[in-house]
């Protein structure tokens, strides 16, 4: 690809952007979010064409108005939020689109066939006749790969592969690709993990605001130097811990919740945790074992079966639980797992959204009406000091970038200066800049006294941030350890942990 | 990024794509009039010359408008829900039955500025009440309120049917009506007021209720964009998880949009029943619930949008009329047509041109950005 532009608007998203990709490689892109990674895959599959610059694939010169070429060019993608039908099993989302014959039984046959020689020579081993609302994240992404290459795929495109896998899927994910690698096919891998980059890819690209910034082999290359080059500029060390202070109150105190979900299984299995003031407790565990479920309950969101809650001075059981908005009168503020879904209400301008669970508040409501002055200005105040892009409280919430409707979330929930914070993966999809900012916000909060309690699918996270950490496995807690004893591997045992393990 | 090619000024999206499908429209229902060799031009300028040349058509467009304003707002108000209202027809009904109740029992005794406001409090509890079935079966039961909003249509239908046979229809009538209300059930006309302070104008159905039409407008704005209520009901319609998260009660959203809803079609009731007929007719809304879908469409849901498309309906109503007695061999049957074109372009395709639109002005825009050489010899000539 060469000279590669694209404008949105007013907004130059790739600028003059060279890059070649040599065959049979694995080829690293990594840069913030917005640099401008994904505008430039998109063009290459054909979802977006550029405005000026010039495609090559195998040596000729291609244009690629759609992804339908880009399939014939032997262009494949796995996207990060996958594409597949749930109610459909993994067999029938492979053909779906592709089916070789009018009848469906005999497509199926002959495709079945052609994906078992191509799991045996690949390692990527899908249970077929599964549905794939019943598979796992990991399976899901074999499929999409499966998918790709079942397609003819030679060049594949992963966005994001790692973000929804754990450390074990994504090591087999590792595996599988250099085998590709080694059967001639060609990777490019779009992540903002640099450890990643530097184990797996032969090549790395980075770029920053649109421009390609730097291009190196990975031999030689170090977390370090990537990172400036991603941020452009020297990231600093953690801020240091401040030492716990014994006997310091506990805030936040649940006994022995349990939960079921609609299909009566059971999602919580008598959680018990205490967080107290000015600690981080960080929940650690494979996305789904009830980290999500528990978040709801504490906040209010959901009820739980059984169980007792004691926060701001009040006692709660399972009968009388509370609700979101006496959860925040009791000075509880919530960082929601899912932004698009919960955080923001996504149609909302900013300013809508950045009162949202407080809109009852004095300061933006008297008697009916809403102080829509207050509003505004509170929102231009919070987006100057979470440093939100572009400061316009006027644009839609679904405008900004993912880092900054996490950073105008935050903003709202620490506005009200919580005593007990509830946090759900802070820096999911969020840029390495970000991140840092974000870390630093929660380490000042807990510092001036906040109990935090941090649900973290990433164990990097957890070990840079918490003061304590407690792991769930199954809607069990399996283990509690103090953050100077935990690393990944006894985490990583607690996480698949089956009986409880005394603390 | 991907809504970054669809996206359009505002003066775009309310200003020039509602004019353009309105000029779709037209050319569209230009060429069937073409087609059966009648001309598009007389029939357009007997059209407008019908709904807005003379005092009286003016008088009518602006009563049917008053009508649709109230569905509008109607189906506009739960539709920022995330509800989608189709039962204004019999809600509008049932604030008849609401209205005409009222009227029989009181008005003999009381003067119009007594009767009157308890009509409308009539009008809006008894048409509250009827949406509230359904929003609570939505709320509470999951049936979805298009179906059962719908279905309450045709409750309301055999009730007021029922009720005026069986009930209200006084001995020796032989219509299927009410009794004829005293005088001070009767919404004022606007021609009558205008004759009380010395104006002249011709007899119209137009009545007061335009103004409630207009103080409804303002109000749904208020309240939707102003107020705690319209906040809380918003967020819920537009995203339930974070109505949750926030401690909004969705369920409890869905009862007030489709009450609130439900009482704005009820208002029919004192332009219609109140203001024009001074008795209680089984099909006094005569489809205007289905038109108010239409007008909110074409309104993008916001009441300025929505008195502007009420206008161009009232229009269309009032002036076809005249086009269908004014042009030889135009018969109703064809107005039916424009209508239908209009409600076709404007309201179901209301977002159909808008990508057009927004590529057109991303090109024009585009080409202005990639001038450089022109920057580069303005640059210059400063230098």
């Amino acid at each position: 690809m060469a000279g590669i532009e694209k404008r949105f608007g007013s907004v130059v998203a790739n600028r003059d952007v060279n890059l070649s990709v040599a065959a049979g490689t694995i080829h690293g892109l990594v840069g913030e979010n917005g640099a401008g990674k994904s505008t430039l895959m998109s063009i290459l599959y054909g979802f977006y064409t550029a405005d000026a610059g010039g495609i090559e694939v195998e040596g000729h010169s291609a244009r690629i108005r759609n992804s339908d070429e880009a399939i014939k060019l032997g262009i494949g993608m796995v996207h990060q939020h996958f594409m597949l039908v749930d109610t459909l099993s993994a067999l029938d989302n492979v053909l779906l689109g592709v089916e070789p014959y009018f009848d469906l039984r005999k497509s199926q046959t002959s495709t079945q066939a052609k994906l078992h020689t191509l799991m045996q020579d690949t390692g990527l081993q899908v249970p077929l006749d599964t549905l794939v609302e019943d598979l796992c994240m990991g399976d899901r992404q074999r499929l999409e790969i499966l998918k790709a290459l079942h397609r003819g795929a030679r060049i594949l495109i992963l966005d994001e592969p790692t973000a929804v896998l754990t450390a074990q899927e994504t090591d087999a994910l590792f595996g599988v690709l250099r085998r590709l690698r080694e059967q001639g096919k060609t990777i490019i891998l779009i992540t903002h993990k640099l450890r990643e980059v530097l184990a797996l890819c032969d090549q790395v690209t980075v770029m920053r605001a649109g421009q390609v910034v730097h291009e190196c082999p990975t031999l030689g290359a170090t977390v370090g130097t990537l990172a400036e080059a991603m941020v452009g500029r020297k990231l600093r060390a953690p801020a240091q811990r401040s030492a716990l202070k014994t006997g310091a109150p506990v805030l936040l105190a649940a006994r022995d919740l349990h939960c079921t979900d609609l299909h009566g299984i059971a999602r919580l299995r008598g959680v018990s945790l205490q967080v107290h003031s000015g600690e981080i407790v960080g929940v650690a565990g494979v996305a789904g074992n009830g980290q999500t479920e528990l978040l709801e309950i504490l906040s209010g969101m959901r009820r739980p079966a059984t169980g007792q809650l004691e926060v701001g001075g009040l006692h709660y059981t399972a009968g009388q639980w509370l609700n979101p908005q006496a959860a925040r009168h009791a000075g509880m503020a919530h960082v929601p797992e899912d932004r698009h879904e919960r955080g923001l209400v996504m149609p909302f301008a900013a300013w809508e959204s950045a009162v949202l669970g407080y809109e009852r508040l004095a300061t933006y409501s008297q008697g009916l009406w809403m102080k829509t002055r207050a509003m505004l200005s509170d929102t231009h105040t919070l987006m100057q000091r979470f440093d939100v892009r572009p400061p316009h409280p006027q644009l839609g919430s679904s405008k900004f970038s993912g880092g900054n409707q996490q950073k105008l979330i935050l903003a709202r929930e620490f506005n009200q200066s919580p005593k007990v914070l509830l946090v759900g993966q802070p820096t999911r999809g969020v840029d390495i800049g970000a991140i840092e900012f974000i870390h630093n916000q929660l380490r000042m909060l807990r510092d001036a006294g906040c109990a935090i309690l941090l649900v973290s699918s990433e164990l990097e996270e957890i070990l840079a941030l918490s003061d304590r950490v407690i792991v769930m496995n199954q809607g069990h807690i399996t283990g509690e350890l103090p953050v100077n004893e935990c690393n990944e591997q006894n985490l990583g045992l607690l996480m698949v942990a089956q009986e409880e393990v005394a603390a | 990024m991907s809504q970054g090619q669809q996206d359009i000024p505002r003066w775009l999206d309310v200003g020039v794509v509602p004019l353009l499908n309105l000029a779709i429209a037209l050319v569209a229902a230009g060429l069937v009039v073409a087609l059966v060799g009648q001309s598009p031009t007389e029939v357009i300028s007997a059209l407008v010359k019908g709904a807005l040349g003379t005092q009286r058509g003016l008088s009518y467009t602006l009563y049917y408008a008053t009508t649709f304003t109230f569905t509008g707002l109607a189906v506009a108000v739960a539709f920022h829900a995330g509800l989608f209202n189709i039962g204004g027809e019999g809600q509008a009904m049932l604030g008849g039955l609401g209205a005409g109740l009222v009227a029989l029992w009181l008005a003999p005794g009381l003067p119009g500025l007594a009767v009157l406001p308890l009509m409308v409090l009539g009008a809006a509890a008894f048409a509250c009440v009827w949406a509230l079935v359904p929003a609570y079966l939505q709320a509470y039961r999951g049936s979805h309120i298009v179906i059962t909003t719908i279905m309450f249509n045709f409750l309301a239908s055999s009730l007021m049917v029922y009720l005026l046979v069986n009930v209200l229809k006084p001995a020796g009538e032989m219509n299927v009506q009410s009794a004829i209300f005293a005088a001070s059930a009767k919404m004022p006309g606007v021609h009558q007021v205008l004759g009380w302070v010395g104006i002249a104008w011709p007899s119209s159905p137009l009545n007061l209720s335009v103004l409630m039409a207009l103080v409804a407008a303002v109000g749904v704005y208020l309240l939707l964009w102003k107020t705690r209520i319209g906040y809380q009901l918003r967020a819920s319609g537009a995203s339930q998880g974070a109505a949750v998260y926030a401690g909004i009660t969705p369920q409890r959203q869905v009862l007030i949009a489709m009450g609130i809803s439900g009482a704005l079609a009820g208002m029919v009731a004192m332009n219609e029943v109140s203001g024009v007929h001074g008795k209680l007719l089984p099909d006094f809304v005569s489809g205007a619930g289905f038109t108010g879908i239409a007008v909110a469409l074409m309104g993008r849901n916001h009441p300025v949008g929505i008195v502007m498309a009420s206008l161009l309906f009232g229009m269309i109503f009032q002036g076809g009329a005249e086009v269908a007695f004014e042009v030889k061999d135009f018969t109703r049957d064809m107005v039916v047509m424009l209508q239908g074109f209009i409600v076709l372009f404007s309201g179901a395709m209301a977002y159909a041109t808008a990508p057009l639109v927004a590529r057109i002005y991303h090109r024009l825009r585009g080409n202005q950005h990639s001038n450089p050489p022109t920057l580069k010899a303005k640059e210059a000539a400063h230098g």
